[in-house]
């Protein structure tokens, strides 16, 4: 089973140049968006991007364990149409309008650093390699707003096993794709991010059967506003830890430097829990607004430690201060 | 006549943003978080009804067109109008109209603090606007309504402050109110050494 993983296949990445396929597949697209623009009229690429993505084959999700919440779930229009995916654009709505852009196919996530088994999972294998199951999250953005979501995937335990991270393995650094001709946001002259975006875990918070590797959502593959083909999700920690399309994965000994920590180390911190009572200097982490809202009903609703998530978590802090480690 | 209609079209253009944020509000058009994008959308128009407010004296400067500064109150009033939109939301949605919260997100978030003292600063511009109170405050109005020239500058902190990662649109809002105020900062010194000569002038004769 390792062994699928380890040996070396051959990819149409190695065969053409990238930007040769990517062209290729881009004209594809672009080609297949006339067509369909055509038979339906005004249509969009954004409205095709919220109702695209193929059904996956996936185990229900399972009550108990945190692993899934009964609370009303966020529509699937709003989960796609109302993002924080800043190689996009800054706004909530670019990554809907501008994420189509992204060629997800083919795609390859390189696991490396201290595993006796490095190695690259293609598309095919993030898709069909592994049990795909539902799970029901709640998503709190740092920013004060919270959805709950429907996403299909597996464990991350479950991935990093395959690649055997050694015994000196602490940490655990996510990075996303970082593609300037695809990703309009990476190409503003303003923006102070050192792309590409980076993310980490404790290695402890990685193996955490809640910690999930999400595929899908609403039982469709992940549209790319929502960090397709591939996407951490970490129900307990504030949204930006959630890391989108991701390509490399790397175990190391000492904590890795991520994105927003080190734009602005006041502001985030690398554990980000959810902690109502550890105030952002933005905004008061106290409550939240539950997507979707009205005028007439805010939804706001107070923040709970870590996210709901305190039984299956909290003693992975044991003894930590958690107001110094933010 | 002309002036008149001009006047009501400036009106009605001047609330359009109002109009189609209450149009996306009654249709469910205004996103997964309807209470955000009220804010946003007001807070940015407002602004922008503060540089216009700004340009006016400008304009008629290098234009002539003397209409342009009877439409000075009507463009200042909209950005206090927006500005109150923008607050009350912010009361509504986001603190829900609680004082401990409101006192703690002053002392703690200055984004806000900055803010809600660029209103303030509004405030007393939009009260004394009339014709009644410009009369009974004669010269010292003029000096009151130079605060319109700190509420931009907090203004644009109160936007910059909220930048996180791109301050790209900050810095439009930065370059053009620094803009406006350094046309004016160049209009008084030019002014003041045109009546040192003339003061100058009428001490020899």
């Amino acid at each position: 089973m390792v062994g699928r993983f380890t040996v070396p296949r051959i990819s149409p990445s190695e065969i053409t140049p990238e930007s040769v396929y990517l062209n290729r597949r881009q004209l594809m697209r672009s080609a297949g968006a006339v067509l369909s623009a055509t038979a339906l009229g005004a249509a969009s690429s954004s409205a095709a991007a919220v109702t695209g993505g193929e059904a996956l084959d996936y185990a229900s999700a399972r009550s108990g364990q945190g692993f899934s919440t009964d609370e009303d779930k966020t529509p699937l229009g709003d989960v796609t149409s109302y993002n924080n995916f800043y190689e996009f654009g800054t706004d909530k709505g670019d990554p809907v309008d501008h994420a189509h852009e992204m060629t997800t196919d083919p795609w390859t996530v390189e696991v490396s650093g201290l595993v006796n088994k490095p190695g690259k999972l293609h598309l095919e294998d993030i898709l069909g390699g592994f049990d795909l199951q539902e799970r029901i999250y709640r998503l709190r953005c740092v920013e004060a707003w919270s959805m709950v979501i429907p996403w299909v995937g597996f464990p991350l335990a479950e991935l990093l096993k395959r690649f055997e991270p050694t015994g000196d393995a602490r940490f655990v650094e996510f990075r996303t794709l970082y593609r300037r001709a695809e990703m309009r946001g990476t190409r503003s002259f303003t923006s102070i991010i050192d792309w590409p975006y980076r993310e980490g875990l404790r290695l402890d918070e990685a193996m955490h059967p809640l910690t999930l590797m999400a595929v899908g959502l609403y039982g469709k593959t992940l549209p790319n506003q929502n960090g397709a083909p591939l996407r951490l999700v970490v129900p307990w920690k504030y949204g930006f830890k959630s890391i989108k399309s991701i390509v490399g994965i790397r175990l190391l000994d000492s904590q890795p430097a991520t994105s927003w920590q080190t734009l602005a180390p006041s502001e985030y911190g690398f554990y980000a829990n959810v902690n109502p009572r550890v105030d952002h200097p933005r905004w008061s982490q106290k409550y939240e607004r539950r997507l979707p809202n009205s005028l007439f009903d805010p939804n706001r609703i107070p923040t709970r430690m870590f996210n709901g998530y305190a039984e299956q978590v909290a003693h992975l802090y044991k003894g930590m201060d958690l107001s110094r480690f933010y | 006549m002309r002036g008149r209609a001009i006047r009501w079209g400036v009106f009605i253009l001047c609330l359009t943003p109002f109009l189609m944020l209450a149009w996306r509000a009654a249709t469910g058009a205004l996103g997964a978080d309807p209470a955000k994008t009220l804010m946003l959308q007001t807070g940015e128009w407002s602004l922008r009804f503060l540089v216009l407010t700004l340009l006016v004296s400008p304009l008629r400067q290098w234009t002539g067109w003397a209409l342009v500064m009877r439409m000075r109150r009507m463009i200042g009033l909209y950005a206090f109008f927006y500005a109150c939109i923008h607050l009350a939301s912010f009361g509504h949605f986001y603190i829900g109209w609680s004082a401990t919260i409101l006192a703690e997100e002053l002392v703690e978030r200055p984004y806000v603090t900055v803010g809600f003292v660029a209103w303030l600063l509004l405030l007393p511009l939009a009260v004394t606007s009339t014709r009644g109170w410009q009369r009974r405050l004669r010269r010292h109005w003029q000096r009151l309504h130079r605060l319109i020239y700190p509420a931009a500058v907090l203004a644009c902190l109160h936007l910059l402050w909220q930048a996180r990662s791109d301050i790209g649109e900050a810095l439009v809002y930065i370059v053009m109110v620094g803009a406006l105020l350094a046309w004016r900062w160049r209009r008084s010194r030019l002014w003041h050494a045109r009546s040192r000569v003339a003061a100058t002038r009428a001490a020899h004769t």
